[in-house]
């Protein structure tokens, strides 16, 4: 720790800390362009000039200053640092005159305008006329990708971006060509940017240069209303915020959360949202002559209670999908349970993990956060960069902070990070874990030992075989320990530790997923519920009849007999469990469209003509039920930690065949679900994507 | 100076000859593991001398593979640095014209008038021959001898307009040219002859320039040029041994002086 002065005011602060952060630390505001707390220093822009008394007799940029760095004075008093000074004012109004000299007087039909860094610090260090007499430079727009638009024009040559792209999303794929006035920002040779985070750029480009090329001139930030929801897109469950205007979502928005998603989310999470305004359900329909045809709710529960009466309690399940807040599936888990039936199931991949286990067995125990004390990470089927695109990036900055060692049992893929691979199946873990592989001394040697199984390694015939030998090598490397519980399970649906936490899994003598499908085909399930379960095959279903709630003219509405319109996730108030077992909550930023309702809500209707009427008439009664079923889905953004122990339960498991690869259940990033699937910024950035893939086959 | 961009038109492929590539190798080796990126600007100028005189984009791929660098830093280094040249060049020569300062004041602007009359309108277009392009710089260090120009890697110094074209037109027609003051003078001694330290007493004559035939960038280049100038000499042929090597070394007398050290304390 060391002394310093800021405006009068003594601070201690570590040494390692930059002079900005320690001026930020004594509540002064420096203003800033190029840095940028989650970035490497640039110093280039030269906004955050203070004075340091006892340094060179010039404005100092404090981003590039350490504390440590500077002079005591004579008497050994602690440096002193003004950031209000008249010499920091002239130094600074200098610097943005020199930044305004080249930058176009455009704020009327610049789509930064309002959230712009620039204009706002304009105002504070800004005169109001220029004394530039010359033309103004002009700059070729480059094409970086179908996300980003480019007016390159704008361009202050902060590198945010290229520092963002090489550091945290791992493509160095941009750069800064030329020199001087000259200087401008492109990819190489304008080619598209193949990250999935590249959306993120537009949030850190402190003016209009990189702006959002879906969201072009559609609002202005201050027409906006702002909800701070969940993200649903992976387990991840970023923190987001929804920009919506009257009915519409406008744009969605990263927010804060250094637990989850530090301040970035993935191009799925951020340009999802045309899809959700095309192919939405926004009626009932109820299937007559072979035919779907508009019905009105009536209808369609008329229709669905002649097929419940027909069917047997043991003749009806129910599946649960990826993007179900958990009132959704309680709802549909008590409306199962009142019917009494045992056939439900969320896990539509077909995954073993076994909630009667404990909690432990299918969280990512060590929380994202705790990844950075990891010090050798083991990635078993699974692929992160995909699976979980922002979790990725905490394994990157690991990474690149001590280079710990990484190895992959399972696909081969660019991961944005160097790693040992070990091989492609479960053969391979065995290998691992009766200590054969020389990777297995670097997890016995670390302190802090991380595996992470994923849903490619768990969603098939052997994955309890595949869990039972990861937990079995976690407590031999010595993973499992009451301060470090180096045991993860990698989920890629939104909905899914939430559905296994409520018990949305098949009670006594019920059937799963896979045994669903197959009791429909064969005729022993003769009313099938889909809660917006999209990913399944939906020729397995027989001729049973199909009710499916969803949101989407996606697969499940194509088999539908009777399709019940429903929320998506920005048109309902939700909780929403990530990965890690943090209950979220995200509140309704929108109405669903025409007819369409809550899903609880329908559920509730749905019941009442089922003659098994659901206790709750409300969303606060619903939670109240929840809430005491499962008193930790009312801890809002914590955790309730699995015990280290019922990761051991696992291990008794090891009787099954073990099969082949591992292949991770996202093949194609940007179409994972309904959602997606519907929109068309997505099936653009899908097609680049695999001409990328086809190109480099070749 | 302008924007600098790569050039419309492309060759398909570029490939470093074995010699080049035998020398970019030995070049890498420089530097330790890990820090080959550091060769990017010798490798790249070994490669403008290989293709006539410009960097193109294949040259820039290759580069970067070989160097194991993302091609847009190769990209970023070749734009930054104005001594690349990212379009084609004269055939038989690049002239470099100075136009800072002190040649400015002593007539670098003729020059560029010559240059404009005799090879193109516009810096870096080449002459209707193909032969000459021209383009301004900045400083090159022969202030005392200005004005002068640069072409690959000699300068021709103490120009007017009458010796800059007779320089132009011996290099078109083939003439040897000598690089260095064209006035007469030697270097950057006076032309009327030493008028201080006289009374020394030493009559050691160093290497002069020599004249040779001024065709293009290879012939200009690493082949020529040595210790006097333009007068044979040897090319660079790497380091006695690989950077990695030293580092190697200097990592094992580290462990030993630290083992000796902790033997040394336990005792």
């Amino acid at each position: 720790m060391k002394k310093i002065i800021v405006d009068g005011k003594e601070i201690e602060v570590p040494a390692d800390y930059t002079v900005l952060q320690a001026c930020e630390e004594a509540g002064a505001e420096i203003p800033r362009f190029c840095y940028h707390d989650r970035l490497s220093i640039a110093g280039n822009c030269r906004m955050c000039l203070v004075e340091v008394k006892g340094g060179p007799p010039k404005p100092t940029a404090s981003c590039a200053m350490n504390v440590r760095d500077l002079r005591p004075g004579p008497e050994g008093q602690p440096p002193e640092v003004l950031t209000k000074s008249p010499m920091v004012k002239k130094a600074r109004e200098g610097v943005m005159e020199f930044l305004l000299i080249n930058h176009p007087l455009d704020c009327p039909i610049c789509d930064q305008g309002g959230e712009c860094d620039l204009q706002d610090q304009a105002i504070a260090y800004g005169v109001d006329t220029s004394r530039y007499h010359e033309n103004k430079r002009a700059v070729e727009n480059k094409y970086i990708g179908p996300l980003i638009k480019t007016i390159m024009t704008r361009c202050i040559h902060c590198t945010r971006c290229v520092r963002f792209t090489t550091e945290v999303a791992g493509i160095s794929e941009m750069g800064l060509i030329g020199r001087g006035e000259d200087a401008e920002i492109t990819t190489y040779l304008e080619s598209a940017l193949s990250s999935e985070l590249q959306g993120n750029v537009i949030d850190l480009c402190p003016v209009g240069a990189l702006t959002s090329r879906p969201y072009e001139f559609n609002a202005r930030p201050w027409e906006l209303t702002k909800t701070e929801s969940i993200d649903v897109m992976d387990a991840v469950g970023s923190a987001i915020r929804v920009d919506s205007r009257g009915r519409e979502v406008m744009r969605v928005m990263p927010r804060l959360n250094e637990a989850v998603n530090e301040e970035w989310i993935s191009d799925k999470t951020r340009f999802i949202w045309d899809g959700l305004k095309t192919q939405r359900l926004d009626r009932p329909y109820v299937k007559r002559d072979g035919r779907l045809q508009p019905a009105t709710w009536e209808e369609a529960f008329a229709a669905i209670a002649e097929k419940a009466q027909a069917a047997e309690a043991s003749g009806t399940a129910a599946i649960a999908g990826d993007l179900c807040s958990v009132e959704d599936m309680y709802a549909l888990k008590s409306l199962m349970d009142n019917l009494g039936s045992a056939n439900y199931d969320c896990r539509q991949d077909g995954s073993v993990l076994d909630p009667s286990l404990g909690r432990a067995s299918y969280l990512f125990n060590t929380s994202i956060e705790a990844i950075e004390n990891a010090d050798a990470i083991l990635i078993v089927g699974a692929n992160p960069r995909l699976e979980a695109s922002v979790l990725n990036t905490r394994i990157r900055k690991t990474w690149r902070a001590k280079s710990l060692p990484i190895a992959v049992i399972g696909e081969q893929v660019d991961l944005t990070y160097d790693y040992k691979w070990l091989g492609a199946g479960p053969e391979s873990l065995s290998e691992l874990s009766k200590g054969k592989l020389d990777f297995y001394s670097a997890l016995e040697k670390a302190q802090n030992p991380l595996i992470i199984v994923g849903s490619g390694a768990i969603a098939r015939e052997d994955g309890e075989h595949v869990l039972a030998l990861a937990s079995g090598l976690a407590k031999k490397v010595g993973a499992l320990r009451d301060d470090w519980n180096g045991f993860n399970v990698l989920h890629t649906a939104a909905s899914r530790v939430g559905g296994l936490d409520i018990g949305f899994v098949p009670q006594e003598g019920g059937k799963g997923t896979g045994a669903i499908q197959q009791a429909a085909a064969s005729g022993e399930i003769s009313l099938v519920f889909l809660m917006g379960a999209d990913e399944l095959d939906m020729a397995s279903f027989g001729d049973a009849f199909v009710v499916y709630m969803g949101t989407h003219g996606d697969r499940g509405a194509h088999r539908a007999d009777v399709i019940l319109p429903t929320a998506t996730y920005t048109e309902k108030p939700g909780t929403y469990v990530n990965l890690e077992g943090r209950v979220q909550y995200a509140p309704r930023a929108t109405f669903a469209p025409g007819e369409a309702r809550e899903d609880w809500a329908v559920l509730r209707a749905l019941s009442s003509h089922l003659g098994a009427q659901l206790p709750f008439d409300t969303i606060q009664q619903l939670r109240a039920k929840l809430y005491e079923a499962h008193p930790h889905m009312a801890m809002i953004d914590e955790i309730v930690p699995g015990s280290a122990s019922d990761v051991e339960k696992l291990a008794g498991k090891t009787d099954a065949a073990l099969g082949g690869a591992f292949v991770s259940p996202v093949s194609d990033f940007y179409l994972t679900n309904p959602i997606a699937r519907a929109s068309a910024v997505m099936a653009e950035c899908s097609a680049l994507a695999k001409s990328r893939q086809a190109v480099a086959a070749e | 100076m302008s924007v600098r961009r790569l050039h419309h038109e492309q060759p398909e492929s570029f490939e470093f000859t074995p010699e080049n590539l035998e020398w970019v190798k030995k070049t890498i080796e420089r530097y330790p593991e890990g820090r080959q990126a550091s060769a990017v600007i010798p490798v790249l100028w070994r490669a403008q001398e290989q293709n006539d005189g410009w960097v193109c984009e294949p040259a820039i791929r290759v580069v970067a593979e070989l160097l194991g660098m993302p091609k847009i830093r190769v990209l970023e280094v070749a734009t930054f640095y104005t001594m690349f040249q990212l379009q084609p060049v004269g055939k038989k020569a690049h002239i470099q014209v100075c136009g800072t300062t002190p040649c400015q004041l002593r007539g670098a602007e003729d020059l560029i008038r010559v240059c404009k009359r005799k090879i193109a309108e516009k810096a870096h277009d080449l002459s209707s021959d193909g032969d000459f392009s021209w383009e301004e710089v900045e400083c090159l260090g022969a202030c005392s001898n200005a004005p002068m120009v640069q072409i690959f890697k000699d300068t021709y110094e103490d120009l007017d307009i009458e010796t800059f074209e007779k320089l132009i037109d011996d290099i078109a027609a083939g003439n040897p040219v000598t690089p260095g003051p064209q006035n007469g003078r030697r270097f950057a001694a006076p032309l009327s002859g030493a008028t201080t330290l006289t009374d020394i007493d030493d009559s050691t004559v160093g290497g002069d320039p020599k004249p040779f035939i001024v065709d293009g960038n290879e012939k200009a280049s690493h082949e020529y040029a040595g210790a006097a100038i333009n007068d044979g000499g040897e090319g660079y042929t790497g380091v006695p041994r690989p950077a990695q090597e030293g580092v190697n070394d200097f990592h094992a007398a580290y462990a030993k002086a630290k083992a000796e050290k902790s033997e040394k304390g336990e005792g």
